[in-house]
């Protein structure tokens, strides 16, 4: 429970997490309000823009160390690529290139490409997917944090999937198609988006963990989210054959162990869990020490 | 039998009807709309169980599916028009004559029907009013209810969710009525008698179990500072300066704040055990941060919320329970308590004009008053003092001998100067006239009437109208805490500030609170999460309202 | 898109050396205050841009009773407003002011 007075992560706007997150203020902003670089697209369809595009970046010192920082604010549009806020995200990435930082952070928080903005959300999209290869390759480790309102949704799921390593908290989701567009194409039968619990079993923090699809399980506060980070930092594989055919490899065992599960919690009771229907309502704690030992593994590569 | 039994003889009549298609009192869901065929005369006066919370679905959807010229002309009286079936009967021609006491969901489409004329209006009464007609000029000649579960016999196990039925029973067995109850389930033995068989007649075992709506879950995810810093602006300046022990809330999230920062906000102010002590008022979760905490001595409810089921038998010492520990919730002896044993009602409305008249009321919805109007009234036929009442009572002024001076009950609006798509709460003239002169209604549908209203709290400040002199007084008050509403805009700013210095108006700063300050974090639970972890985990949420 | 600006004389310079915040956020409901200290200490300048028509005159009455209020000489305030309420935009422009306030 998030202690009355303390911050949550899920509440908290992308520059309070920035300054939570890293050391206290260290952070230089790139491309700030001020500046007013924002959407030339969106006063077309009559809709209000944001100064910084909905995304903040910069540089900051995480524990001492240099790292360049993106996070997104899921309230506006909800979090949605468009071409500016892409464009500042690439150009964070290619910036790691040249000035080769002890980690580069994503902190997600977007339901995917910004509709009235597709083309060049899309295509932000594959270039900051391209971007991250190119700088994992080098031997910047990029961290993706996940816990706010949007999750990491569409191509926000996507990037996330290309990061040295992911941190979720039980509120985080991680998917590519969204609760609502799975039912709008198959069917309440397939995916009842109201179920709640059931978006949640099958795309939430706790069920990413327990896959693999998430490196870290972080609670809702900005030390814990803190912590995950230099954790994932440390613990980045290289990214090289070797890493990622140990990861093709369980992605096929995956699938050959819960291809034919119909629900989180048969997934979860296949892993070993104790107590699989108990896993939505456990606390964090509780749920660490459920998953420990039984949890599948993404050897830092996804 | 003689002229004095012909009620009873139509009653038996009715009985023997129904009974070739009952195993003893016991009729298939399949063969429900042949039961209501044969028992239902044109004519007839009719509950059809629509509650705030529970409906009888079953039977409202076997209603709608009855022949018109076999049942036609009923006269309905029921206290919730909530499902589409309560509706489609006088579309079909089943039912002509409406009274009824709330239509939430369903306002637009009475609002409408009304005007076409398919839906002859008694009135739109209080629930209250409403009962009380059942057992004057109102009495059902047949019920339709709803339960949990029932035994061979027909006892009757309704669980929490109580609510009308014992009273819709009441005014129909006793009168020579026909009780039918659509049950879940048919069981050996049901945990409790919630209505003994011998009121009960025919017993349908529903194809699925009733539905309830969670009515009274507030998202603490949702609410907004402006919400946190009235909250603390009515605790402050209302419920502490009063003393305010007994209360009832109403569902908005203005007062489901209020709840979250007892706790917090309200620990800070030491107000522990001199406020907030006794309530009328159903299990809301956002009240669970404040029994935890140890505010909360006890509670009775109107009915039940869904997910509370596992909390409140888990804590009997706060709630009113039956021998099978499951909770027992009475509409109408919950409204009685919001009358007559409540020193405060504090609620929010959609409109006030500047006589302080309220109402829910817009051109479009006849979303009626529920009990709003019952506890947000000063009830005349109080007799018993407390110092909350007689200090409200001491404001509003007066002569002669204090011994027979009255005491004023509170009744609080709290609301914020613009709702939804920043329409304004404060208005020169209500919807609900327009809205009376479109349907020819005698009376505008008024909730709380401006007389009664005793404070106006909106994120401006608090207006006391108990301290008002005049009507020039109570204007310029309201205008005075009207923010940026046209109505707040055309304000006389110079009487506005020598009302301030009377403390008929108050601003934050008038108060010690810092509108800065006002900030989500002083809320006991930021989510719905948040509740169940306050509840250790007893607390259930609807799937809706989750994000785990 | 109505596009609304206003200009105030004031009384003094906004306190404190911060030179520039931003508060609240554009989303349903809600709206983002861009501060800059960039103008001469007796002018004050609100620029705002809403989707929402039509509440000109609310606007002025809100940004004048807060310049009144808080006298934040010196300051450019930009606004993107997504169709706040105006006790939202009162309580953000006053958070604004706050922040301007603090150290840089």
């Amino acid at each position: 429970m998030s202690a009355p007075g303390a911050l949550s992560w899920y509440e908290a706007g992308a520059r309070q997490r920035i300054a939570v997150l890293l050391d206290q203020s260290s952070f230089a902003e790139i491309l700030g309000p001020a500046e007013r670089r924002m959407s030339p697209h969106l006063p077309l369809f009559g809709l209000p823009r944001a100064f910084d595009d909905g995304i903040v970046v910069g540089r900051g010192r995480l524990d001492g160390r240099p790292v360049l920082v993106a996070a997104q604010e899921g309230r506006f549009m909800g979090g949605a690529f468009g071409e500016v806020h892409g464009a500042k995200l690439v150009g964070l990435l290619r910036l790691g290139l040249t000035e080769r930082p002890a980690a580069l952070l994503i902190l997600f928080d977007t339901g995917g490409v910004r509709l009235q903005e597709a083309n060049a959300g899309e295509t932000a999209i594959a270039e900051a997917m391209r971007a991250i290869a190119d700088l994992r390759a080098a031997g910047v480790p990029v961290i993706g944090l996940v816990g706010g309102r949007a999750g990491a949704y569409g191509g926000g799921g996507l990037v996330a999937g290309t990061c040295s390593g992911l941190a979720v908290s039980e509120a985080g989701r991680i998917s590519v198609s969204g609760p609502e567009v799975i039912e709008t194409n198959r069917g309440a039968e397939e995916f009842d988006a109201r179920d709640r619990a059931l978006v949640w079993r099958t795309m939430g923090g706790k069920h990413r963990y327990l896959i693999g699809g998430a490196d870290a399980f972080a609670e809702d506060t900005p030390e814990s989210f803190r912590k995950a980070a230099l954790g994932l930092i440390d613990a980045a594989a290289p990214f090289d054959l070797a890493t990622l055919e140990a990861e093709q490899a369980r992605l096929e065992r995956r699938l050959d162990r819960f291809g034919e599960t119909l629900d989180g919690r048969d997934v979860w009771a296949r892993l070993g869990v104790n107590d699989p229907e108990g896993i939505p309502a456990a606390t964090d704690d509780a749920f660490r020490a459920s998953a420990e030992g039984c949890r599948e593994s993404a050897r830092d590569a996804r | 039998m003689s002229a004095w039994g012909r009620e009873r003889e139509a009653r038996d009549a009715r009985i023997t009807a129904g009974r070739s298609l009952a195993d003893g009192k016991h009729v298939a869901a399949a063969d429900a709309v042949a039961l209501l065929e044969a028992v239902l005369r044109p004519g007839d006066r009719v509950c059809l169980e629509g509650d705030n919370q529970k409906q009888a679905d079953c039977l409202a959807r076997a209603l709608a599916a009855c022949d018109p010229a076999r049942v036609h002309d009923l006269h309905m009286v029921q206290s919730g028009i909530v499902l589409p079936e309560h509706l489609d009967v006088f579309e079909t021609g089943v039912a002509s004559r409406l009274d009824y006491s709330y239509s939430g969901p369903q306002g637009a489409r009475v609002a409408r029907m009304l005007s076409e004329g398919r839906i002859r209006l008694g009135a739109v009464h209080t629930y209250l009013e409403l009962f009380a007609r059942y057992f004057v000029d109102l009495t059902p000649n047949v019920a339709l209810i709803a339960a949990v579960s029932a035994d061979r016999e027909g006892n009757l196990y309704t669980g929490p969710n109580t609510e009308d039925t014992p009273t819709v029973v009441e005014a129909t067995a006793f009168k020579n009525g026909l009780v039918i109850a659509q049950v879940n389930a048919i069981v050996e033995r049901v945990p409790r008698v919630d209505i003994p068989a011998d009121r009960v007649d025919f017993v349908v075992a529903a194809d699925r179990p009733f539905y309830v709506e969670p009515l009274f879950t507030r998202d603490p995810a949702a609410m907004t500072e402006t919400q946190v810093l009235m909250a603390m602006m009515a605790l402050k300046g209302i419920y502490a300066e009063y003393a305010i022990t007994r209360l009832n809330h109403g569902i908005g999230f203005g007062t489901a704040a209020i709840e979250l920062l007892l706790p917090t906000y309200g620990e800070r102010l030491g107000l522990k055990g001199k406020i907030a002590t006794h309530w009328a008022l159903n299990p809301h979760p956002t009240l669970i941060p404040a029994i935890e905490s140890g505010w909360v001595k006890q509670v009775h409810c109107f009915g039940s919320e869904v997910g509370m089921d596992r909390y409140i038998r888990e804590r009997p010492d706060v709630f009113f329970t039956g021998a099978d520990g499951s909770l027992r919730s009475n509409r109408a002896f919950c409204q009685t308590a919001g009358l007559y044993a409540c020193d405060l009602f504090i609620g929010s409305t959609l409109q006030i004009d500047l006589a302080g008249h309220s109402s829910t009321i817009t051109r479009s919805r006849a979303a009626g008053f529920g009990g709003a109007p019952n506890m947000g009234s000063d009830p005349h036929g109080r007799r018993h003092p407390s110092e909350t009442w007689l200090k409200a009572g001491r404001e509003a002024g007066g002569n002669g001998d204090p011994a027979l001076r009255r005491g004023r009950k509170l009744v609080v609006q709290i609301v914020e100067t613009f709702g939804e798509g920043l329409a304004p709460a404060f208005v020169e003239r209500l919807d609900a006239l327009a809205f009376a002169e479109t349907l020819g209604l005698e009376l505008a549908p008024v909730m709380v009437y401006g007389d009664d209203v005793t404070h106006i709290v909106t994120e401006e400040g608090i207006a006391n109208l108990l301290l008002c002199r005049d009507a020039d007084e109570r204007e310029q008050a309201i205008r005075g805490v009207a923010g940026y509403t046209e109505v707040g805009r055309g304000r006389d700013r110079a009487m506005v500030e020598r009302l301030r210095e009377r403390g008929i108006v108050r601003r934050p700063e008038d108060l010690g609170i810092e509108p800065l300050d006002a900030d989500r974090s002083l809320l006991a639970a930021r989510s719905i999460k948040d509740l169940v972890h306050w509840s250790g985990g007893l607390y259930d949420p609807p799937a809706r309202f989750r994000n785990w | 898109m109505d596009r609304l600006s206003f200009r105030h004389a004031t009384r003094r310079p906004h306190p404190g050396t911060r030179a520039e915040a931003i508060a609240g956020v554009v989303a349903s409901g809600n709206l983002e205050i861009l501060l800059e200290r960039v103008l001469a200490p007796d002018l004050c300048t609100v620029e705002i841009e809403t989707p929402v028509t039509g509440y000109g005159d609310v606007w002025e009455a809100v940004v004048a009773d807060f310049v009144a209020r808080a006298q934040p000489g010196g300051l450019r305030i930009s606004i993107n407003d997504g169709g706040a309420r105006p006790d939202t935009v009162s309580l953000r422009l006053l958070q604004g002011a706050r922040l301007m306030e603090e150290a840089p």
